[in-house]
């Protein structure tokens, strides 16, 4: 029995890397094609979003499988329920990059608004930090996972003060209005997959450490919460 | 995009004692740059190895990891420093446990690690093997079982004990229950009906055999013979329970009534239970102690066991990795 929940474990891990991958394409091409103002990218990414959504399905139900299968405990079941639970993160992070590609499209046609510099900075932020939540997954690194958390808190700022921005160049020009609101929609989708990247680190903690840490590693103290939405970790 | 395909791993390869460096490459770089992350060894625990092997072959003496959970019950077995030896073998190697009053606490770990032996201590069922040996305290509410003062029969009524094989005596339904009773002189026919009947309905017997009580009981089913033991057992109305795996000789309908009794009986006996049906202790238990080589390894709260043990040997085990 051992032998067979070890390769459906292994099975388990190659999707949920297969589908990190795949996510993690869609964020840097969304990424790719709002700063190269590339069409014909955002539109695949656009398009690719059902198959992931089709992968994430069959992880979950590969997960739902060997939970009835096996009763897996201790390790294995942690490390089951974190798959279940990331796949789940990644799916919608997908469905950001989707949306930040739409903006894209968007934003394509116009040229009056340079992309702000500082969400750039963001990109690499947040595109690190899908990554190395990964990472984290693959080696069990709590230590890095919990780097990870600790990092959310400057995406968050960063698209505070990406949005004051913007706000400032619709004051200062009302006919890049447009534009900003777009823009203002990419950093907060942005600042969206550092939280769920956030999540998945927090998944990672729970896998190893088996310490449900959410909830904990919330906004550094003092820091206010942006007005109109969430900005700590765990949106799920 | 094709799903992955399988990729054969050999055991060695999955467990290694370092995990394999994971490429890192820029993510926001073109395709061909980035390597796809390697896949990992499987489990990821930050469960820590004890050391009981180096421990064992050393000779030296081994520190149980006890989860904090179990201090913060009313105990009602202590068990202080257990040694057992058949003639020079030593079966228990210093054995520190507290059974908490009222709850299920299960005893796990390979075959010959000492559960049976531990469990048979407790009522004294040792003293009936030649050879054997015992050193270290184990009270009883408080009171030392092994005193000199201690008598065995009387410690016995105290003590409910049902084993792995069904064992009714050959005589009617109804004498196998009041049989203990019946010991203790007791006549008044009354009495004995009543304490019949409530130890029936207690081990979720009695509308199967209300109207064949004068009948033999070798003639019930297996899981019946078992709820009948289990009837005999409380009604003496013990302060704990001893069951010595008492579903592995039933088939799986009568093993979820037997488990449905055990968490019937929940805070009404303190029940100490061995099986080596992981799955099992992990059901019926509120506490489990997982034991090998004679020695106890991990205790604490069930929950803690089966989902975040503090030591690599315990999740080996529960995880079914072991040897």
């Amino acid at each position: 029995m051992t032998k067979h929940l070890q390769r459906d474990l292994e099975g388990l891990e190659r999707r949920t890397l297969f589908l990190a991958g795949e996510v993690e394409e869609a964020v840097r091409r969304s990424i790719r094609a709002l700063l190269d103002r590339r069409v014909e990218l955002a539109e695949r990414v656009i398009d690719g979003d059902d198959e992931i959504d089709r992968h994430e399905v069959e992880l979950e139900e590969e997960c739902l499988k060997v939970l009835a299968l096996h009763n897996p405990v201790a390790s294995d079941l942690r490390f089951i329920v974190a798959c279940l639970k990331i796949e789940n993160d990644l799916e919608r992070i997908a469905d950001l990059a989707a949306n930040i590609a739409e903006r894209s499209v968007s934003l394509a046609e116009r040229s009056a608004l340079p992309v702000p510099p500082r969400i750039r900075e963001m990109v690499e932020t947040c595109a690190r930090m899908l990554r190395q939540s990964i990472e984290a997954f693959v080696r069990g690194d709590a230590a890095l996972a919990r780097r990870i958390c600790a990092e959310d808190a400057q995406v968050d700022q960063a698209n505070r003060l990406i949005i004051q921005e913007l706000l400032a160049a619709m004051h200062r020009e009302p006919a890049c209005i447009d534009e900003a609101v777009e823009l203002i929609s990419v950093s907060k989708n942005l600042e969206r997959i550092g939280d769920h990247a956030t999540n998945i680190a927090e998944d990672v903690v729970y896998l190893v450490e088996g310490d449900i840490i959410r909830h904990r590693t919330k906004r550094a103290p003092g820091e206010q919460a942006p007005a109109g939405g969430r900005s700590g970790p765990s949106a799920r | 995009m094709p799903a992955p395909g399988p990729q054969p791993r050999t055991r060695e390869r999955l467990v290694p004692a370092e995990r394999p460096p994971v490429p890192v490459r820029a993510a926001l770089g073109p395709p061909e740059e980035r390597a796809p992350l390697a896949p990992s060894t499987l489990p990821q625990s930050n469960a820590r190895s004890s050391g009981l092997f180096d421990a064992v072959r050393r000779g030296e003496p081994f520190q149980a990891t006890i989860h904090p959970s179990v201090a913060r019950e009313t105990p009602i077995l202590e068990i202080e420093h257990l040694d057992l030896w058949y003639g020079k073998a030593q079966a228990l190697h210093d054995v520190s446990l507290v059974c908490p009053a009222g709850k299920v606490t299960a005893l796990i770990g390979p075959s010959g690690c000492g559960k049976s032996t531990l469990l048979r201590c407790v009522n004294r069922m040792n003293d009936l093997i030649e050879n054997v040996r015992v050193g270290g305290r184990l009270r009883l509410a408080g009171q030392d079982v092994y005193a000199r003062s201690v008598d065995v029969i009387e410690l016995r009524k105290r003590i409910g004990m049902v084993f792995q094989k069904p064992n009714p005596f050959p005589m009617s339904i109804y004498e196998n229950v009041v049989y203990p009773l019946r010991v203790d002189g007791e006549r008044d026919r009354r009495v004995l009906d009543e304490v019949c009947e409530s130890s029936l309905r207690s081990a979720g017997l009695w509308d199967e055999v209300k109207d064949r009580l004068a009948k033999s009981a070798v003639a019930l089913s297996g899981g019946q013979q078992q709820r009948l033991c289990i009837a005999r057992a409380i009604a003496a109305e013990p302060e704990v329970l001893l069951l010595d795996e008492p579903c592995s000789a039933l088939d799986p309908i009568a093993t979820g009534r037997i488990e449905e009794l055990i968490h019937q009986f929940e805070g009404a006996y303190s029940i100490l239970i061995v099986t080596h049906n992981m799955q099992q202790a992990s059901r019926v238990s509120d506490f489990t102690a997982f034991m090998y080589l004679g020695r106890l390894v991990e205790f604490g709260a069930t929950d803690e066991i089966f989902l975040q043990p503090a030591l690599k040997e315990t999740e080996d085990y529960v995880t079914g990795r072991f040897g």
